[in-house]
């Protein structure tokens, strides 16, 4: 299995990511596939256990398995006992995996909680969203902030230890304070890991179609990047690590395994429909329609919807966008010599530049984005690629 | 003689000159289906797009007519367009009758009026075709009334066809037999030949259309071209079906090719008289002009790399453009390229989409520029076509600036608008004439530059397309000018500079800066962006730097997503220029030269 992109990646297990794809209702704001009938869940999961099999020879260990969606949280126990007795059958789990999924607060009590950790998960991350239930309103979540801090509550009380939440900011409405206010509520609770979105409009969603109508309008640039760049300071201020654009860790060691493999071209396995997978110089994707993904296993195929194969320049543009959106950086050293390109001398001037004006900093052999540098990491990238 | 017909088509774009010429064509049986591509005259891409034919191209017609006898009808296509008014001069010089084509949708548009009223003058016979009378919207008693009262043709001379479903072709061409009059000539007299199109073929070097006056040529003669004075043998002489066929001899009253080893087009030049050596003709045929270039501009690769492509390609290019002329340049934001005249904007227009189009290179062209002449205090005259020689303004003791003599045909009620646009553009010494009911003529003396602005945009505009356009240019005047630079974080961008006059300069430069704010993406860094007038700023704006572009998730399903969004940007980034740390698109460059209307 060929390794990372970045050879001082040592990591190079593959992780695994499981879509689950069914919600109660369908978010505004949010692209990712999901069905709102749940008619076809057990025909999903027969699919996804023979969709395994058929990776069987592929891939064989897995580090990371990380069950997202849609919202894993609306099913039962017992499909979750499948699940993870699937994999265990199919795979190998390295030891100490990190066992992740993703929940809505309106769905957990205690005792379900409880079941999960019993599973085998060891990591949660709650689909929070806002400490502000006006907020919550806009983005039509099924739960209140009361239902949040319970889970939240739940979830340490059931055993969890790796807790995160997703917040969104730079909602229309939404001022400074208020999200402010969502942040040191979420500071007060002391949790591991934070993922601090700011609200992108998505093409084909409900909130794309009112922005596309004039109906919502974002905030300014200048306030986003007040947003951006405040929430990062603050919470690099209460000890958290600011480690992607997005995510933040109480502790570099807390960052998310699962997907950090994402942003350093390691391997990764995605099972169930939309899901991508990546391998060596190679990406493909499944079916964005729970009928064609059932319907293609059924007929004993992998349910492609496509697939690509990498040209070396190619993975070295993916390399260099994902690496800027990290704290770390990308390691020079080590990207002259996959790419036989040196970044430090080719591109001396723009390095410079940007050093000078405060986006980026070369520090240890890594080319790092600064707070205000990650606020623009694809400009970075287009001016260090392109120019 | 009397069984040859010489003709050509005035058309408005788009009313169907191409569809027709083919119709004709393939009725005459000079092409078969298989050898048939559509528009067969229009044969270069950038002609078929823009709708409008640049080079005049001939073509024989063999016809058997009604009367019994065999005719050969000679079409000679012209371009259409007011930088190439004089090409279509000479090419209606070699005909004796025009059929003028009009749309029975749209009925009479401007741009023939210039064409006809040339034709008219030059005495010939004009049968009006309505077009497209397939069309729904078709109305054929109003542009009958049109012929009538608009362009005082008698209504019933007119024709219509369907050149699309190819109705009515063949009263076409019995109506060009029987109306044409047939070329007038003496075979005897010393040969007199007028060159209206020249073509370069790679392997036989130029080709050079013409039709003979008097006299004849063919293969082995010396023959001169008059205003050259250069001697050329004959190699080949023929007529044109699709493609070039030879013959023994070209005679009075026909029109054909002559091949004679002349290396480049730019050694001919359209609208001279071919004679014989030994044997000249006593005088040239009237009307010849030497076109000379009156817009100039540099060119630059965007890719310093692609230097010498470029010259390359304007070398290939030059073989078929006797009117395009280029020489080595420099500039300090663009690095080498080259300084260029054209015709017209029109005809630097064509010359930039060829170079990118057929030479697949990315180029930047210079804000386009008249030939200024200077006195200097040491009584040095000097011109200037290039602000980069803009001399010390403290030597300056006299600046002039070309003018034109404008012609402009209009129905009466845009003449308020149009004498206001005139005079926003200094124009003097104006003209009126009605030359038919509601129609006018109005003649304005205005400065070049004015017009390569942004002039003939606007004329069209104002008039709602029914105005039509033509000049001279007659003389330079003086004028109070001035050296307006464009600098983009304060390094100064030469490719934009302009010599302005001085009332114009805060204007142009204020316009300059906000189009290129416009077309100037966003950076990391703020971009000031100045107009200046020596060490004064004149015209500001600032580009703010952006602050936040990256979007907030990127996991596994967004990569592929991403980085083809970062593919596409490298193709636009392609076509930037770095000035210091500023990346400005091509297009920046072109909106400025553009500078059209608000």
């Amino acid at each position: 299995m060929e390794s990372s992109i970045d050879i001082s990646t040592t990591d190079t297990t593959p992780g695994l990511y499981i879509h689950i794809p069914f919600c109660k209702s369908k978010c505004p704001y949010c692209n990712f596939y999901s069905v709102t009938s749940f008619t076809m869940i057990d025909e999903f999961l027969y699919a996804l256990f023979k969709e395994m099999e058929m990776y069987r020879e592929v891939f064989t260990r897995f580090d990371t398995v990380y069950i997202g969606g849609g919202t894993p949280s609306l099913l039962a126990i017992e499909h979750f006992a499948g699940i993870l007795s699937n994999i265990r059958n199919i795979f190998i789990l390295s030891p100490n995996p990190e066992i992740t999924v993703e929940i809505n607060p309106a769905d957990c009590p205690q005792e379900y909680l409880e079941s999960m950790r019993r599973l085998g998960f060891n990591r949660l991350n709650i689909g929070v969203q806002s400490f502000d239930d006006k907020v919550l309103t806009f983005l039509k979540r099924r739960h209140s902030v009361r239902e949040a801090l319970d889970t939240i509550e739940a979830a340490g009380n059931a055993g969890f230890e790796n807790i995160g939440i997703d917040l969104i900011y730079g909602i229309p409405g939404q001022n400074m304070t208020s999200w402010l206010d969502t942040v040191s509520q979420a500071l007060s609770l002391n949790l591991v890991h934070l993922s601090c979105y700011q609200l992108t409009i998505e093409a084909g969603t409900p909130l794309g179609l009112r922005h596309h109508r004039g109906e919502i309008v974002l905030h300014d640039e200048e306030l986003q990047h007040a947003f951006f760049i405040r929430t990062s300071e603050i919470l690099e201020k209460a000890g958290y690590v600011p480690y992607e654009v997005s995510n933040f860790a109480r502790d570099i060691s807390l960052a998310s395994k699962h997907n950090q493999k994402y942003w350093n071209h390691t391997p990764y396995l995605g099972l169930g429909p939309a899901a991508h997978s990546f391998m060596g110089h190679k990406r493909w994707w499944n079916h964005s329609s729970l009928d064609e993904y059932i319907r293609d296993i059924e007929a004993g195929k992998l349910p492609l919807d496509s697939s690509e194969i990498l040209t070396r320049e190619q993975l070295h543009l993916e390399a260099f966008f994902l690496g800027l959106r990290t704290k770390r950086g990308i390691h020079l050293h080590n990207y002259s010599c996959r790419y036989g390109y040196d970044l430090l001398s080719e591109k001396a001037d723009a390095l410079a530049r940007l050093v000078k004006a405060g986006f980026i900093e070369i520090n240890e052999g890594y080319l790092q984005p600064t707070r205000a540098g990650l606020a623009v990491a694809d400009s970075l990238v287009s001016i260090l690629a392109f120019e | 003689m009397e069984n040859i017909r010489n003709f050509s088509i005035i058309a408005h774009i788009d009313h169907g000159k191409s569809t027709l010429a083919d119709r004709l064509i393939q009725y005459t049986g000079v092409s078969n289906e298989r050898t048939f591509k559509n528009q067969i005259l229009d044969n270069m891409d950038i002609e078929r797009e823009r709708g409008i034919t640049i080079k005049s191209q001939a073509i024989s017609l063999p016809y058997q007519a009604r009367d019994g006898n065999a005719y050969s009808l000679n079409l000679i296509d012209t371009p259409g367009h007011v930088d190439f008014s004089y090409e279509v001069s000479r090419a209606l010089v070699s005909c004796e009758g025009v059929l003028l084509l009009v749309d029975a949708a749209q009925g009479v548009q401007a741009q023939t009026l210039a064409n006809l009223y040339l034709a008219m003058e030059l005495g010939l016979e004009v049968i009006p075709i309505i077009n497209k009378i397939d069309l729904p919207s078709a109305d054929v008693e109003k542009v009958i009334e049109q012929i009538d009262s608009e362009l005082g043709l008698d209504p019933d001379s007119h024709l219509t066809c369907s050149a699309k479903e190819g109705t009515g072709i063949e009263e076409i061409l019995e109506a060009i037999v029987a109306r044409i009059p047939p070329p007038k000539g003496d075979q005897q007299a010393p040969l007199a030949a007028l060159i209206f199109d020249a073509q370069y073929d790679p392997f036989r070097g130029t080709v050079i259309h013409c039709r003979v006056f008097d006299g004849e040529v063919k293969r082995g003669d010396i023959v001169r071209l008059m205003f050259n004075n250069a001697t050329y043998k004959v190699e080949e002489v023929g007529h044109f079906l699709l493609t070039r066929q030879e013959r023994d001899n070209l005679s009075a009253g026909e029109v054909g090719y002559i091949i004679a080893g002349v290396k480049t087009v730019s050694d001919v030049r359209t609208g001279d008289t071919i004679t014989l050596h030994n044997r000249p003709c006593e005088k040239p045929l009237p009307g010849f002009k030497e076109i000379k270039p009156v817009v100039f501009a540099s060119i630059y690769p965007i890719a310093s790399d692609d230097y010498e492509e470029l010259a390359v390609s304007l070398e290939k290019y030059k073989l078929n453009d006797a009117s395009f002329i280029y020489q080595k340049d420099s500039s300090t934001a663009l690095g080498q390229g080259f300084r260029c005249g054209f015709l017209g904007l029109l005809h630097l227009e064509i010359v930039q989409e060829r170079l990118e189009r057929e030479y697949d290179l990315s180029i930047i062209l210079s804000v386009p520029s008249v030939r200024y002449r200077f006195t200097l205090k040491d009584g040095t005259l000097i011109d200037v076509d290039n602000p980069a020689h803009y001399p010390d303004p403290s030597a300056i003791i006299k600046s002039e600036e070309p003018y034109i003599r404008a012609t402009m045909m209009l129905p009466e009620k845009y003449l308020g608008a149009v004498m206001k646009l005139c005079m926003e553009k200094r124009g003097v010494n104006s003209i009126l004439n009605y030359t038919g009911p509601g129609r006018a003529e109005l003649i304005y003396e205005i400065p070049l530059a004015e017009v390569i602005y942004d002039y003939y945009d606007r004329f069209k505009s104002v008039t709602q397309g029914y105005g039509s356009f033509d000049y001279d240019v007659i003389d330079y005047r003086e004028g109070s000018l001035v050296l307006l630079d464009i600098l983009v974080n304060g390094e100064k961008v030469d490719a934009l500079s302009q010599i302005v006059h001085r009332d114009r300069a805060r204007a142009r430069g204020l316009l300059a800066c906000e189009r290129l704010k416009d077309e100037i993406p966003r950076q990391m860094f703020k971009i000031a962006i100045q107009g200046a007038i020596g060490g004064e700023i004149v015209a500001r704006t600032t580009i703010s730097a952006f602050r936040k572009d990256v979007t907030a998730k990127c996991y596994g399903g967004d990569i592929t997503r991403k980085r083809k969004l970062l593919e596409k940007q490298r193709k636009g980034k392609k076509r930037m220029k770095m000035i210091g740390s500023v990346s400005i698109p091509q297009s920046a460059f072109l909106a400025v030269l553009k500078s059209g209307t608000e």
